[in-house]
């Protein structure tokens, strides 16, 4: 990847999007070739909102490359607590490892930081921004299950604070996908990523009937409607519980070999019956975040 | 002599803004951080009638000359302004705004998530697009209203 920093998934060309899926499939295939490879070096966790499986997977996929890693720990216990600034924070971080990851509640905060350093950053969440190494991972699992040319792909639930479906968004612009929106009127697209894809003549099309949808996609991507983004309960419950997929659901609707997605954590939009299903890809998707984060920070480190 | 020479009258050095899209005069005004502190001599006419226009504003600074890049910022609430440079009465430069490829410091993000509006030391920076702005940190868009996001203090690109 010709970049020092991960951003956003708009800077990631075809090209770029392909070496590290190619990267991670070797990884997978062999974890153990890649066990000295970045020995030595250091990866700073830099994580202002909580995180398992992102946090995690980076942290297992630095020391499956032989690097170390240095956590920040909770917000409540570092100096953000006393009023520091993020860029402060960075320039600190900076000075201790070869390489920062940062998920951050503010949206563009991963830019910022990138400003005010010389290491590579890695963008891990930017509020309702981006999480374009989610969009990675998410990606290798669409290619070992439906392809990522002539695909066709629903995205449901919170597709305006939801930041993977805006990394997603942007890069399956880079293959010939057909891209379905399903969400309640007020958690459809925010218009930056709408204009985004207009720009890119993405093929697009916005629904709020799920049933509908189901029977024409290979991909179904669900995201959880989230809690913590809106600004009052009220709007939260308005919408929450709008979409749940259930094995009688996909059974009707479906088409046989569709892989259902989900960033994960869920709450309640897909149910725990749809885990004994063979449409349920969203455990291989997350497994799928330690050799694809490997691809990555050996790109980038 | 004009209806505008006859309402405002003629500066001796500075700039001559005219063509200014009729209403924005104040807003024009706020975007270059002129609020009368700087000691500047202003004379503004709104509403004036234009050939060109219908209406228009203009605005008059003495002792002031707007750079290219002060210009370039004033294209994008006025984009049919001319900047007139006068020297001892005479205009001795007179070209039209050219829309930048983006602005500095100019705007403050509307988008209350972005990390421009957290006290951070980012420069609020905005893409400029055809039919409005676009911040580079979040990605937000604004097309009406542009005036209503001017940042405070004196503007720079």
């Amino acid at each position: 990847m010709q970049q020092d920093h991960l951003l956003t998934a708009k800077q990631l060309s075809r090209a770029d999007i392909e070496a590290v899926l190619e990267r991670a499939a070797e990884f997978d295939g062999d974890p153990d070739a890649a066990r000295e490879r970045h020995a030595g070096e250091l990866l700073a966790l830099c994580f202002f909102e909580p995180s398992t499986r992102t946090k995690m997977s980076f942290e297992t996929a630095a020391k499956r490359l032989g690097a170390g890693v240095v956590d920040m720990g909770s917000v409540d216990d570092s100096s953000v607590k006393k009023g520091e600034s993020l860029a402060d924070t960075a320039r600190v971080v900076e000075g201790y490892a070869d390489g920062i990851v940062l998920r951050h509640p503010r949206q563009g905060s991963a830019k910022l930081a990138s400003e005010h350093v010389d290491v590579p950053v890695v963008n891990a969440g930017d509020g309702a921004g981006h999480h374009p190494s989610q969009t990675l991972l998410d990606l290798y699992t669409i290619r070992e299950h439906a392809g990522l040319d002539d695909l066709s792909i629903g995205i449901v639930g919170d597709l305006k604070y939801g930041r993977t479906v805006h990394s997603l968004a942007h890069a399956l612009t880079n293959f010939d996908a057909r891209q379905h929106f399903v969400s309640p009127e007020s958690l459809r697209l925010p218009r930056s990523v709408r204009y985004d894809l207009h720009e890119a003549g993405a093929q697009v099309r916005e629904h709020e009937d799920l049933e509908a949808v189901l029977p024409n996609v290979d991909v179904l991507y669900v995201t959880r409607i989230q809690r913590e983004r809106f600004p009052d309960d009220d709007e939260y419950e308005a919408v929450a519980g709008e979409y749940r997929l259930t094995p009688e659901l996909l059974a009707e609707h479906a088409s046989d070999d569709l892989a259902v997605m989900h960033p994960l954590p869920r709450v309640d939009e897909i149910a725990p019956e749809v885990d004994d299903t063979e449409y349920a890809t969203y455990f291989e998707q997350a497994h799928n975040g330690v050799p694809v984060r490997m691809a990555l920070l050996d790109s980038l480190l | 002599m004009t209806e505008t020479e006859l309402r405002v009258s003629k500066i001796q050095n500075g700039t001559v803004l005219d063509h200014l899209t009729a209403g924005e005069a104040l807003h024009v005004l706020a975007m270059l951080g002129i609020d009368g502190s700087g000691g500047e001599t202003v004379s503004l006419g709104m509403n004036v009638p234009s050939d060109r226009l219908g209406r228009k504003d203009v605005v008059k600074v003495e002792g002031r000359e707007l750079s290219d890049s002060e210009a370039e910022v004033l294209s994008l609430i006025a984009p049919e302004a001319t900047v007139n440079i006068v020297r001892d009465y005479d205009v001795v430069e007179k070209r039209r705004v050219e829309r930048p490829e983006e602005v500095s410091g100019v705007l403050t993000c509307p988008n209350s998530e972005c990390i421009t509006n957290a006290g951070e030391p980012a420069d609020p920076t905005f893409a400029v697009l055809d039919d409005g702005v676009r911040c580079e940190y979040c990605g937000e868009i604004v097309r009406d209203d542009i005036t209503a996001h001017l940042g405070d203090g004196p503007q720079s690109v």
